[in-house]
């Protein structure tokens, strides 16, 4: 490894002439060694387990949502238009429609997210910081797969520029900045990230042929040549309709509609747990998420509290609902307790988003409470708000605001507590 | 005798009278850097139009309390002052309400609850106690001015950003409305400058364009203020305190 830290040293650039160059060249070069910079005066802590490391922690806890969304975005692609309606046929063309969806979305949004994280670290004269790593890696998670682009480069700029950059850069945002970019698309181009139509890939409605798939771009065109080259089957030109009954609808719309018993006609609950159904790209699949969440909780990044305390207060609220929804099976409040939990995105924002140690409460009582405020309005928001048919993302931006006064209270009590005792 | 002294030794118009002027413009603007007046400039900043008669009236109403209670300032007694000053501007509010419902209609609709509320503006209340109560007529009518001004301002720079993103047009409401940018409506005679349903032209290039909803909720308004405040403070370095 010498020669290559050799060659590294050399193209190291100024750092008085050109502050943007070293602030990227630093970024990546503590990515592959420890800085040889010592510090100066005083004691510092160190542990191996810094900042870095635990961004990427996460990021690798991510990993198997990755994979399942974009295989599902091309699954759910074709299931719409009725060809390779199999989960394992046509396992090529899913992967790479998925790609193709899917990259561009991951590009874009580290590219604007790190452009503006760069340019800040190199004015403020700081290195990089990495928190934009585990954003960049959840944004494309919470997003619908054909959201436009420049409406993810608007809404990743505003997240980063108003959310983390106006209150001090990584650490010192008051708001998840992920959700704050998903919140952002949700509320000036509603249209793109709610309603039934958004949720499936590649599916445009035709005046006179009602819905249909959209013509393949040039990126299938390369796929296409290459599969055809190995003799497999291939995209083709679309422009196929989709299959009788079709509605991109997700479990959740048609609950607040008809209630259980259509969501059941519709997705098996198999589909539902497994992830196989309509939605954000990367928070239909429970059991990979939860994988996720073991991965953070076993390494200790993210807290239990906070977990266990949401689905406690999630399930409590789920559970009265059902009781004063009495006999009327139609209506959303009729849907069982557990169902609640494994039709929307309750584990995904449970094991990535509620456990931010940044924006969370930070005493553990106070986690306690955050946690379990953050499952009772999330459920009230889902179900008994006919404008917002999810309510994670609202209720936990509302209670990250309430986190410092939380904080603040278990701290006041705890000073009481012990000024009594003395 | 010495009053005339004085006179002569003050111009009408001088740098003390420019500084009233200018100063809540930038340096000391009602809004960016005093903080005052934030609801209504929330509230009625969708429209460019709606701004220019809020500020206009807002104009009116600071420069002539701020007038009044100065020529009142040496007979109103320091424990009823306050309802002294309510008085003046209410009436000034009324006047303004009354010559805006027979003018246009419609804008006094649109504006609605929010012309009457220039009563409780903190800025015109702030202005009567911080100067007119302590400063001869002229200057008290200037800084009224003045103040009216900063704060028009900044709603119309609000207003600007938010119609054009939010809405896609200018002045809507207005005799000199403009289209800027969306899709056409020849049934119901809409034409934009940038026709986005277009199929050639400069509009087929904006075919993927949408307006900002964000931009007509009034939480877009805190945000647009919040960045001018940051740009302003990054420009005029008088302003950031270092402590």
């Amino acid at each position: 490894m010498k020669p290559l830290l050799k060659f590294i040293k050399k193209i190291e650039p100024d750092k008085k002439k050109s502050p943007f160059l070293h602030t990227l060249f630093d970024g990546f070069f503590t990515f592959l060694y420890s800085p040889d910079s010592t510090t100066k005066g005083g004691v510092h802590i160190r542990d191996g387990m810094d900042l870095k490391r635990t961004m990427v922690m996460v990021v690798l806890a991510m990993q198997a949502c990755y994979l399942l969304g974009t295989y599902n975005i091309g699954h759910q692609h074709f299931a719409a238009i009725g060809e390779h309606a199999g989960l394992f046929e046509g396992f090529h063309l899913k992967l790479a429609y998925g790609l193709i969806k899917l990259l561009p979305i991951f590009i874009v949004a580290h590219v604007v997210g790190l452009g503006i994280e760069f340019w800040y670290a190199s004015k403020k004269g700081h290195a990089i910081e990495e928190g934009f790593l585990v954003t960049g890696a959840l944004i494309p998670l919470i997003m619908p797969p054909d959201l436009p682009l420049w409406i993810l480069a608007v809404s990743v700029a505003f997240a980063v520029i108003i959310g983390k950059e106006a209150f001090g850069g990584t650490g010192m945002n008051i708001l998840n900045v992920a959700l704050l970019c998903r919140v952002f698309v949700f509320f000036a181009y509603p249209t793109e990230i709610s309603g039934d139509e958004v949720w499936i890939a590649g599916i445009t409605k035709d005046e006179n042929l009602g819905y249909m798939a959209e013509n393949y771009d040039w990126l299938c065109g390369i796929a296409d040549s290459i599969f055809g080259w190995f003799g497999w089957s291939q995209f083709g030109d679309g422009g196929a309709l989709v299959v009788e009954g079709y509605t991109g609808a997700t479990p959740l719309a048609i609950a607040a509609k008809d209630g259980w018993a259509e969501v059941t006609n519709k997705y098996s609950e198999a589909n539902m747990i497994w992830g196989m159904i309509p939605g954000s790209i990367g928070e239909t699949s429970k059991p990979l998420i939860l994988l996720g969440a073991a991965i953070l909780l076993i390494t200790g990044i993210a807290s239990w509290r906070v977990m266990l305390s949401m689905f406690i207060g999630a399930a409590l609220v789920a559970m009265g609902m059902n009781a004063i929804a009495g006999f009327d099976t139609t209506s959303f409040l009729a849907v069982p307790w557990y169902a609640q939990f494994y039709m929307g995105s309750f584990f995904f924002a449970m094991a990535f988003m509620a456990t931010d140690p940044v924006t969370a409460a930070s005493t553990n009582t106070g986690k306690w409470i955050y946690g379990f405020m953050i499952g009772a309005v999330g459920m009230i928001v889902r179900v008994l708000n006919p404008a917002y048919p999810e309510g994670w993302m609202l209720a936990i931006l509302f209670m990250n605001v309430f986190a410092p006064l939380i904080d603040h209270y278990v701290l006041e009590a705890n000073i009481k507590k012990r000024l009594s005792r003395a | 005798m010495a009053e005339a002294a004085v006179q002569t030794k003050e111009p009408l118009f001088g740098k003390k009278e420019r500084k009233l002027l200018i100063d809540p413009l930038n340096d000391n603007n009602p809004i960016t850097v005093q903080v005052l007046g934030i609801c209504s400039a929330l509230a009625v900043t969708t429209l460019v139009f709606k701004a220019l008669v809020m500020s206009i009236a807002v104009v009116f109403v600071c420069a002539f309390a701020n007038l009044f209670t100065s020529l009142l300032r040496n007979s109103i007694p320091k424990q009823v002052r306050m309802i002294a000053q309510l008085v003046i501007i209410a009436s000034l509010v009324t006047i303004v309400e009354l010559v805006l419902k027979a003018l246009n209609y419609p804008v006094y609709k649109e504006l609605s609850v929010f012309i009457g509320l220039i009563i409780t503006n903190c800025i015109v209340m702030g202005r009567l106690e911080a100067f007119a109560m302590a400063n001869k007529p002229w200057r008290s009518f200037l800084d009224g001015i003045g103040n009216g001004l900063g704060y028009g301002l900044i709603l119309i720079v609000v207003a600007i950003l938010r119609e054009i993103f939010g809405k896609g047009t200018l002045m809507a409401g207005s005799p000199v409305e403009m289209k800027l940018i969306g899709p056409n409506n020849e049934a119901e005679d809409i034409v934009y400058l940038i026709n986005t349903a277009a199929e050639s032209g400069i509009g087929s290039y904006f075919s993927w364009y949408a307006n900002n909803n964000l931009m007509v909720l009034p939480a877009s308004a805190m945000f647009v203020i919040g960045v001018l405040i940051w740009i302003q403070r990054s420009w005029n370095r008088k302003l950031v305190d270092i402590s």
